[in-house]
């Protein structure tokens, strides 16, 4: 966090680059957002999953989505790269804008959809193929052949991820031969590696001890810097720790949304707090 | 007695008879088999092995039967594979949901179950007579490729929906098409066992004898088949063949016809469990 002084700075020496930050730390509006969705209802079948959500993204932030489970924080992740589409009965009302294109009703073409909007899951699902093979294959599916650009491409992705020094001698080795916090961060080096905009992780560290929680925390506070992030977590230190903005979620309602440190420390509905102090889960 | 005691006795009793009934079926069969052994194994040779059938026990040798049935499996599995393999995908990755669909799948299930000769009947028919194939080896391939297809067809669901939908979703999220995620994450992860399906389903292709008398093989062919429009035999039908002679000659014959079929099968067998355990050994989740 910054110091009052630091935040005047910032705002004194307005350039392009820092404007974003210091709108994020005063809560200004901003004009251009990255994800605008708009009363959207998700049903699968004759269940309401979300309930007229309508919600805008900042871009080069974190928005984390919070509440109990089954109130839709998964649902409303796979809105944004059109995931559930593979959900039997699944259905959406309302729209969802990324970057000014209404993406269930304008014509986009999935694939293309889903290069800029990478997806991280909430259990490591590395291929069964080598460490090299897995950060490829977004590449490769696109029909890239130049070896010489995919090389540097995986390297990039790895060192993004700080995993490079421990597998750069063994690239040829099985993804699944690595520890749960390694195969994570090769998951989302494999996302990076198609160089997408915006990344969406399903409670990326449940499945980790502390330690691989600690490096992937770090990370996404690097990956800040170039990407949109939308992060669930069912950890309130979590949500602290890396992100901008926070939305409350309980039975399929956007309950509040806002600045992380406002929604922790003086939230505007008793269920925010209730959810936060632990009072239900 | 108390409850307990009582059991403990109905447990043990249930173990005896559990054990008891496995041990008939395997010593039964190890009897079987030694007989055949002590009977044939003598007589195999290289000799036995490639002289042609002959009216004398000593003299004949089932190579034109061993090459019918070599031309039957290669012929039997370039057809069955493509389409076994192609049906399973889309029956899986495709044809989900709807009324056919599940139509077609209890169909399949059920077909696994049809005797075989009724694939004869069929092949006689259809493709002995109507597309005049006559009693060749290509009509025989045809009639023993539908008949295992439905195993291959299983076989092939049941390795593609082992592959866990992680995998799919992990493919899809980095903007993979459908077709992408099946051919390169999926065919994959699942092709060792959809092989061993396979293999497993001509192994039995190979022992079959009752759906081929139908079409036409037969028990007496000078020659090995040149071309798929070729008369043939096999083993199986060789097998038959010597059996219901009089001469003992021909008994041993047929003991000796019988390893050597035997042990093709256990080979392919072998081969398909092999598969399986590498298989599983590289692809762990
Ligand atoms: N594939 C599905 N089919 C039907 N209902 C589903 C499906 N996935 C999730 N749901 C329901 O939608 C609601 C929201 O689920 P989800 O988005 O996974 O919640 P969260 O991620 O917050 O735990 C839950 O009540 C859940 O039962
Ligand atoms: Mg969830």
């Amino acid at each position: 966090m910054f110091t009052e002084a630091e935040i005047m700075d910032l705002i004194m020496t307005k350039d392009s680059k820092t404007e974003h930050l210091v709108n994020d730390i005063i809560d200004k509006p901003v004009e251009e957002h990255k994800i605008t969705t708009k009363n959207v209802n998700v049903f699968y079948g004759d269940f309401k999953a979300l309930k007229n959500i309508s919600m805008k993204i900042r871009p080069f932030s974190v928005t984390a989505l919070i509440g109990p489970s089954g109130c839709g924080k998964s649902t409303y992740l796979r809105v944004f790269n059109r995931m559930n589409d593979y959900i039997n009965g699944f259905r959406l009302e309302g729209k969802v804008v990324i970057d000014g294109v209404n993406i269930y009703k304008d014509k986009i073409i999935l694939e293309k959809l889903r290069k800029e909007v990478g997806m991280v899951f909430q259990k490591p699902n590395p291929f069964p193929k080598s460490i090299f093979d897995n950060v490829a294959y977004g590449l490769q599916i696109q029909g890239m052949k130049d070896k010489h650009f995919i090389n540097e491409r995986v390297e990039t992705s790895l060192k993004k991820v700080v995993l490079w020094d421990e597998v750069k001698d063994d690239l040829k080795k099985n993804a699944l031969a690595l520890s749960g916090g390694q195969q994570q961060r090769l998951c989302i080096a494999r996302t990076l590696a198609v160089e997408p905009n915006i990344i969406l992780m399903d409670e990326p560290t449940s499945a980790l001890d502390p330690i691989s929680t600690g490096k992937i925390e770090e990370l996404i506070f690097e990956l800040k810097n170039e990407y949109t992030i939308l992060i669930v977590t069912h950890n309130m230190q979590q949500a602290g720790r890396v992100s901008d903005r926070t939305a409350f979620f309980y039975l399929g309602e956007l309950i509040e949304e806002g600045l992380t440190k406002n929604i922790f420390l003086n939230p505007k509905e008793e269920r925010t707090e209730n959810y936060i102090t632990g009072r239900f889960g | 007695m108390n409850r307990i005691t009582l059991n403990r006795i109905k447990d043990k009793g249930f173990l005896v008879t559990g054990i008891i009934s496995t041990f008939i079926g395997l010593v039964l069969l190890l009897i079987f088999m030694a007989d055949i052994f002590i009977e044939g194994a003598p007589r195999i040779s290289w000799k036995f092995i490639v002289s042609l059938p002959s009216r004398i026990p000593e003299r004949a040798g089932i190579y034109t039967a061993m090459m019918g049935s070599v031309w039957v499996l290669i012929l039997t599995t370039i057809i069955s594979f493509p389409i076994g393999v192609s049906a399973g995908i889309y029956l899986e990755e495709y044809a989900k949901q709807g009324r056919l669909s599940r139509l077609l799948e209890v169909n399949i299930s059920n077909l696994a179950g049809v005797p075989s000769i009724i694939y004869g009947l069929l092949g006689l028919e259809i493709f002995a007579r109507v597309m005049r194939l006559g009693s060749s080896v290509l009509a025989g391939s045809i009639t023993l490729a539908l008949l295992i297809l439905p195993i291959i067809i299983v076989a092939t669901r049941e390795s593609i929906k082992a592959v866990p939908q992680s995998i799919r979703d992990a493919s899809y999220a980095l903007g993979a098409s459908k077709w992408q995620t099946i051919y390169r994450q999926v065919l994959p992860a699942s092709f060792g066992g959809i092989l061993t399906g396979v293999i497993l389903a001509l192994s039995r292709a190979v022992g079959e004898a009752a759906p081929l008398i139908v079409v036409g093989a037969l028990a007496y062919v000078p020659f090995a088949p040149r071309s798929p429009l070729d008369d043939f035999s096999i083993l199986p039908i060789q097998i038959f063949n010597w059996i219901s002679r009089p001469q003992h000659g021909f008994i041993v014959n047929a003991a000796a016809a019988i390893i050597i079929l035997l042990i093709i099968t256990f080979a392919m067998n072998g081969i398909a469990i092999y598969l399986r355990s590498r298989w599983q050994k590289r692809v762990s989740w």
